[in-house]
């Protein structure tokens, strides 16, 4: 964490410039990026008070949250509310006095009703709710245990039924933590009634209270408190000094799972998901590593995505609409959802694709323009941060979800966002993805029309060339065995081929790209071979990783100004077609290359060394020009 | 960042007020927003902050910022 601290100062300043600026929009991007980066309690007061500035210029739902609770609530509070204006949602939170929520129920005057709350969560604690049944169990014969349960019942029902004949408010109540250890140890399983039991029974009865209400709905806590562990989850010494049951890291995850009811109750869901493909849906790159290469199915590593996968299915199943948003070519990518053995994904479960090499934030404009529904509807995942960071910079309305790093961990994201949660299911709803999928029909493209300069920018890239050296030949060679998609030439190099290269006409060169999210390590390599004026790139290519960031721009002009020292005018390059390198094709032409010949589609391009294009201002890049034989 | 700076800067967020206005000498007196509860979300945000554990006793004596930075000081120094 420590080395994220400059970049998060950086991000405030950022901030605080774009509201000074009156960029609302962008500010708010930019709030987001940080909130994503750290969601911390030392984050919080700022991620909020700056978006307090920027509410009224922005398309935020208002929404006011009263929290009845037996414990101490405040600090969940900041982070419930930066979470929440991250999704949309600006929230006014009041929490009712300490474990004075039966009275604040009853009492028709009270501060709840006064605040007119929208929804309103009820928070207690078993211990206060059933002091018996929580710290005097093992004294209770089973008349004792029933009139426990019953009474607790009771109190619940009369609580609810007159919230309920008082306030339109939504109510989400919390069920009853079981005893992590219960009081009479391991027999409790195997007695009865067992304090686990009565508690359990306590909740059903919640349940069942809750389904015969309109607005009352029940947050499964022992549900929230398994998925992070009981151990983790309490901090006992901030429980006895500040009445604070859950530890401090913890928080994040209550106020997380209060917003998976408050998105569905304000409005603020989204009703498509749109997937990247590639290391995404499955592992690897289908364009380079083939049907056969990809990892996907039931075994490690593959298993990882096909758990991606089941979860998407379930939101299909549950009306949410899937498109497909990747760059890559149709025909690999379409031929790996139509026939891949690991896939449970198939064509007909999407109801719109965009596979192609276009700017996915124009991508995702069209597939909301074909599913007629809004940009503000459509959820997106991708596991490169680069196009996460695009698409929530350009479409700010549109909700990016989050992947970790480990594929493992995938699953877990998609299903913790609270943006596909619904508080009813119908039937119509559970053949909505169908039926879209049916209609899924194809419209024309629109490119889109974002600042890319900024962009780049933000992105921070540091590129090195260096000559191939002894420690870098391997890798070298391993790039163009490997490479297919921006591969100029498609020449296949071993280690021994391309130390063969050594006489002083040919150059070999690495590429090294970092941003602001990692090293990315040696991403590409280029080979030229320059004799009396004419230098010739007989190989360059880059991992398809990097593209479309004119990092290609930098490292052809970081040779042009090469084969100027060894003595050049003019550049030649080759451009040879291949099933699979399209990426590529336009390469020379966008770069003022003239064609001079063209024959069996391979095209020859020249250009004079001083038309050559300058290296991006973006970019920072460092040229290591001499050329020392690997 | 020097801790000074951090402890200023976690303090301006959680209390909702400019940077530039902390001192050491600030204190619940000067400070409107600093109640109790605003006291506890202090010392959450500090141990998340500076990656520390503030301990109950030391939490009723950060009573300015002068005393918490004087704290956080010597708590990262012993780490």
């Amino acid at each position: 964490m420590a080395d994220s601290t400059p970049d998060i100062q950086t991000l405030r300043q950022s901030i605080e410039q774009s509201i000074a600026a009156g960029d609302a929009r962008r500010a708010a991007a930019q709030l987001r990026t940080l909130w994503r980066q750290s969601r911390t309690p030392a984050l919080a007061g700022f991620v909020v008070s700056r978006f307090e500035r920027l509410r009224e210029q922005l398309p935020l739902t208002r929404s006011k949250l009263f929290v009845l609770r037996s414990f101490t609530v405040e600090p969940v509070i900041p982070l419930l509310r930066a979470s929440a204006f991250v999704g949309g949602i600006d929230l006014d939170v009041k929490a009712g006095d300490f474990n004075q929520y039966p009275q604040e129920m009853l009492d028709p005057n009270s501060a709840l009703y006064a605040f007119e709350p929208n929804v309103v969560i009820l928070a207690a604690l078993t211990s206060e709710v059933s002091p018996a049944l929580w710290n005097e169990f093992a004294d209770l014969d089973a008349a004792g245990v029933n009139g426990a349960v019953a009474q607790a019942e009771a109190t619940f029902r009369n609580l609810i039924e007159r919230f309920h004949a008082r306030s339109k408010a939504h109510l989400v109540i919390h069920t009853l933590q079981l005893p992590p250890a219960p009081a009479n140890g391991i027999l409790d399983a195997q007695h009865e009634p067992s304090q686990a039991g009565a508690i359990a029974r306590i909740n059903a009865g919640i349940a069942e209270i809750a389904r015969a209400h309109r607005n009352v709905y029940v947050l499964d806590y022992n549900t929230l408190i398994a998925r992070r562990g009981e151990a983790n989850w309490r901090d006992e010494r901030k429980f006895l000094t500040a009445g604070l049951p859950v530890a401090a890291n913890e928080l994040i995850h209550l106020a997380d799972e209060w917003l998976r009811f408050l998105h569905p109750l304000t409005g603020r869901v989204c009703k498509a998901l749109a997937v990247d493909l590639d290391n995404t849906l499955w592992g690897g790159v289908i364009g380079e590593d083939g049907m056969d290469g990809i990892k996907l199915g039931a075994t490690y590593p593959g298993a990882a995505y096909r758990a991606l996968q089941r979860v998407m299915l379930d939101l299909y199943r549950r009306g949410i609409i899937l498109a497909v948003c990747s760059k890559n070519n149709p025909p690999e990518a379409l031929e790996a959802i139509e026939k891949h053995p690991g896939m449970l994904l198939r064509p007909e479960h999407f109801a719109a694709l965009r596979i192609n090499w276009r700017d996915k934030a124009a991508n995702l404009r069209e597939i909301a323009n074909e599913l007629n529904i809004g940009i503000d509807s459509i959820a997106f995942i991708d596991d490169n941060p680069v196009e996460r960071e695009w698409v929530a910079g350009q479409l700010l309305d549109v909700t990016v979800i989050d992947l970790p790093t480990d594929p493992m961990k995938y699953a877990a994201a998609l299903r913790e966002s609270p943006v596909f949660e619904r508080l009813e299911l119908t039937d119509e709803d559970r053949a909505r993805g169908r039926m879209y999928a049916e209609q899924r029909m194809r419209s024309d493209l629109q490119e889109a029309a974002g600042s890319l300069e900024d962009f780049y920018r933000s992105l921070a890239m540091k590129v090195d060339i260096e000559p191939v050296n002894a420690k870098t030949l391997a890798r070298a060679a391993q790039l163009t065995q490997k490479t297919n998609q921006f591969n100029l030439t498609t020449r296949r190099y071993t280690e021994q081929q391309l130390e063969a290269l050594s006489s002083p006409q040919w150059r070999k060169y690495v590429i090294r790209v970092a941003d602001r999210f990692g090293d990315n390590g040696i991403v590409g390599m280029a080979l030229t071979r320059t004799e009396n004026d004419v230098c010739e790139i007989d190989t360059l290519l880059l991992s398809c990783r990097v593209i479309g960031r004119t990092i290609e721009t930098a490292f052809l002009a970081a040779l042009a100004s090469d084969a100027r020292r060894a003595g050049a005018d003019v550049l030649l390059g080759r451009f040879v077609p291949t099933k699979k390198n399209a990426p590529a094709k336009d390469y020379f032409k966008s770069h003022g290359f003239a064609m001079i010949e063209e024959k069996d589609g391979v095209s020859t391009w020249e250009l004079p060394l001083e038309r050559a294009p300058a290296p991006p201002p973006w970019i920072e890049l460092r040229v290591a020009s001499s050329q020392e034989n690997a | 960042m020097s801790v000074e700076q951090q402890v200023k800067q976690v303090a301006a967020d959680v209390f909702n007020v400019p940077a530039a206005s902390i001192t050491p000498q600030s204190s619940p007196e000067s400070i409107q927003t600093w109640d109790s509860v605003q006291h506890l979300n202090l010392v959450l945000a500090l141990e998340s902050a500076l990656g520390v554990q503030i301990d109950p006793e030391e939490i009723e004596r950060m009573g300015t910022i002068g005393a918490v930075i004087a704290l956080m000081e010597q708590k990262i120094s012993r780490q």
